[in-house]
């Protein structure tokens, strides 16, 4: 089996992202939300404070240790909403067909229609900034892409004579479409998962960098960098590292998710996400 | 094609009208008003009559349906209601903003296309190569990059550090201005464009038509004019269309980033202060305008490439 790069490079640095927020704890220096010092503020990096201090004096190396946390709770589980969503969808309207596949394909093609990231802000208006909203926000609105997917490989297989045998069988519908199909599809939507988690991180930054998702005090990679856009004259330190976690973070899940593809989706080499 | 083109245009009406729908039952099911949220300040909670009176003023004592349905027939009037916190007609707040808008979507595009597209097209010509390595390295780095974060760099280095560029908002409408924005918003589709150049120009590299032509004893500047850039455009064309819509929602965190007065601003601000209107508007004007771009990509797209046919 040939190396290929993009999967240790990109497996390698989603792992230590991963280890980062897991062993935050024995990691940071000081609390991330308590250990405000207004003596420290705005200190530059250094031997105490590895990445500087905050406007309040916080360790932002701590803060940005502890900020992996919710990066990737959000990025992880959204996307696991949306793939389950999207398989659900997809595979039922491609293998009931009917009216049903009329509703879920004007659904799909209405989700298609707005930008996920304005549907998002405008779900994060209505429910009050927080996780749970962010899980919502972000776990409803990227599933079209997997519904179109599961959808048209549900319509490849199901009249395969190994699907047809599973029906003379007795197999009911559910268990054809768990055991028999599921299966077969399973390798091109592990890959737009992984992908899609890389942009539901980018999108739950942008959210708390709006306001709209993780508020202040709580360490997210997002609203870190809204309260650093002040400092950027005073203290540009601040904006550097938070930044720079998200792109590690992004970085190692796209990397990941080409690699995955060249072994997982071999004839999609050319087809763009 | 006229006909294609009408019953394309009518096609995106129910999907105006679905989102629209969705949008309004979004909005209904909130807890507390836009005049509830008025008090929310904590100087001064509203006095019932007041607020009372408000909601009626603005409409929102109506049942759901009879709301729906009298939103429903101004849309048809094009008219989007308006404002709750200034009483403008939104089409004319969502008016003053499309400028700025498409002027700093435009340019991320054209940044996007000249710098990309190149730069896919030289990387396959030579797959392997440093020049190969290095694009697609970039690349997906530049997809990986958070836009509000590289706007914020680029801030801090070219309008602070060199004093290059204004740092924000938008001055006279000058190009100024617009340079920043639209670099930190080019970056992703650019990085995208150039690894789908990259990948269909390899694909058609390798296909029989290409490899005839060859065979025949075209030259090889003539088999990558006539062969290879009229069959990869096809697929950049449609990329570029739909990575115009991704620039359209991602515009929002940049422009507020810079302060710049487009329609995402206002939707983030409007959305902050449950402007209700406001942001049905702003939301199906993206909407709006998505449609319509895919549409004249798909329009694009048949006519270069006679395969395609206007079903």
């Amino acid at each position: 089996m040939k190396f290929r790069a993009n999967l240790w490079i990109g497996g390698a640095l989603f792992a230590t992202v991963v280890a980062a927020g897991a062993l935050a704890p024995w990691l940071a220096h000081t609390d991330p939300v308590m250990d405000a010092n207004l003596m420290n503020a705005e200190l530059p990096p250094g031997a105490e404070f590895w990445f500087g201090a905050d406007g309040q004096g916080r360790d932002i190396y701590s803060r940005v240790l502890y900020g992996a946390r919710i990066s990737l709770t959000v990025g992880v589980l959204s996307q696991l909403i949306n793939t389950v969503i999207g398989v659900a969808l997809g595979m039922s309207a491609g293998y009931w067909g009917g009216w049903w596949d009329d509703v879920v394909s004007g659904l799909t093609n209405m989700m298609l229609a707005i930008p996920s990231l304005v549907f998002a802000l405008a779900i994060m208006a209505i429910l009050s900034p927080g996780l749970t909203s962010l899980l919502i926000a972000l776990g409803l609105t990227n599933w079209s892409y997997t519904c179109r997917l599961s959808r048209a490989s549900t319509l490849s297989l199901k009249n395969l004579g190994y699907v047809q045998a599973a029906r003379i069988l007795g197999y009911g519908d559910l268990r054809i479409m768990l055991t028999q199909i599921l299966p077969n599809i399973l390798g091109p939507i592990i890959v737009i998962g992984t992908l899609g988690m890389g942009g539901a991180v980018l999108a739950e930054a942008a959210l708390s960098f709006l306001g709209l998702g993780i508020r202040p005090p709580f360490p997210s990679w997002g609203s870190m960098l809204s309260d650093a856009r002040d400092q950027i004259t005073t203290a540009p330190w601040v904006s550097v590292f938070p930044g720079l976690a998200i792109f590690v973070t992004v970085l190692g899940l796209n990397l990941l998710g080409d690699g995955l593809r060249d072994i997982l989706d071999p004839q999609s080499e050319a087809r763009a996400r | 094609m006229l006909a294609y083109l009408a019953r394309r245009l009518i096609q995106t009406i129910p999907i105006l009208l679905a989102v629209a729908g969705v949008i309004f039952i979004l909005f209904s099911v909130i807890p507390g008003s836009f005049a509830s949220s008025l008090g929310d300040d904590g100087k001064a909670v509203l006095d019932a009559d007041v607020m009372a009176r408000m909601n009626r003023e603005l409409g929102l004592s109506d049942p759901l349906h009879v709301r729906f349905a009298r939103y429903v027939g101004q849309l048809a009037q094009f008219d989007l209601g308006s404002s709750f916190r200034t009483r403008q007609p939104v089409t004319g707040v969502i008016a003053e903003r499309l400028w700025p808008s498409a002027q700093l979507a435009i340019a991320s595009m054209l940044f996007a296309i000249v710098v990309g597209v190149p730069l896919g097209f030289l990387a396959a010509m030579r797959p392997g190569s440093l020049l190969d390595s290095v694009s697609m390295v970039a690349a997906v780095s530049g997809l990986s990059l958070p836009k509000f974060w590289l706007g914020l760099m680029l801030m801090y280095l070219f309008a602070l550090k060199l004093g290059w560029f204004p740092s924000f908002g938008y001055g006279d409408g000058g190009l100024k201005h617009l340079v920043l924005p639209a670099v930190a918003l080019g970056v992703s589709p650019l990085a995208l464009l150039a690894r789908t150049t990259r990948a269909s120009v390899l694909e058609i590299m390798n296909a029989d038509f290409v490899r005839t032509a060859r065979s025949k004893g075209m030259s090889e500047s003539r088999v990558v004019r006539w062969h290879l850039t009229r069959n990869a455009l096809v697929i950049v064309l449609t990329t570029v269309g739909l990575q115009f819509g991704s620039v359209i929602g991602q515009a929002v965190v940049v422009e507020k980033l810079f302060s710049w007065p487009g329609l995402g601003s206002l939707l983030v601000d409007s959305v902050s202060l449950r402007d209700i209107p406001v942001v049905q508007g702003c939301i199906l004007t993206i909407v709006l305008i998505f449609l319509v771009i895919n549409l004249v990509v798909d329009v694009l797209c048949a006519m270069i490439d006679p395969r395609i046919k206007y079903t």
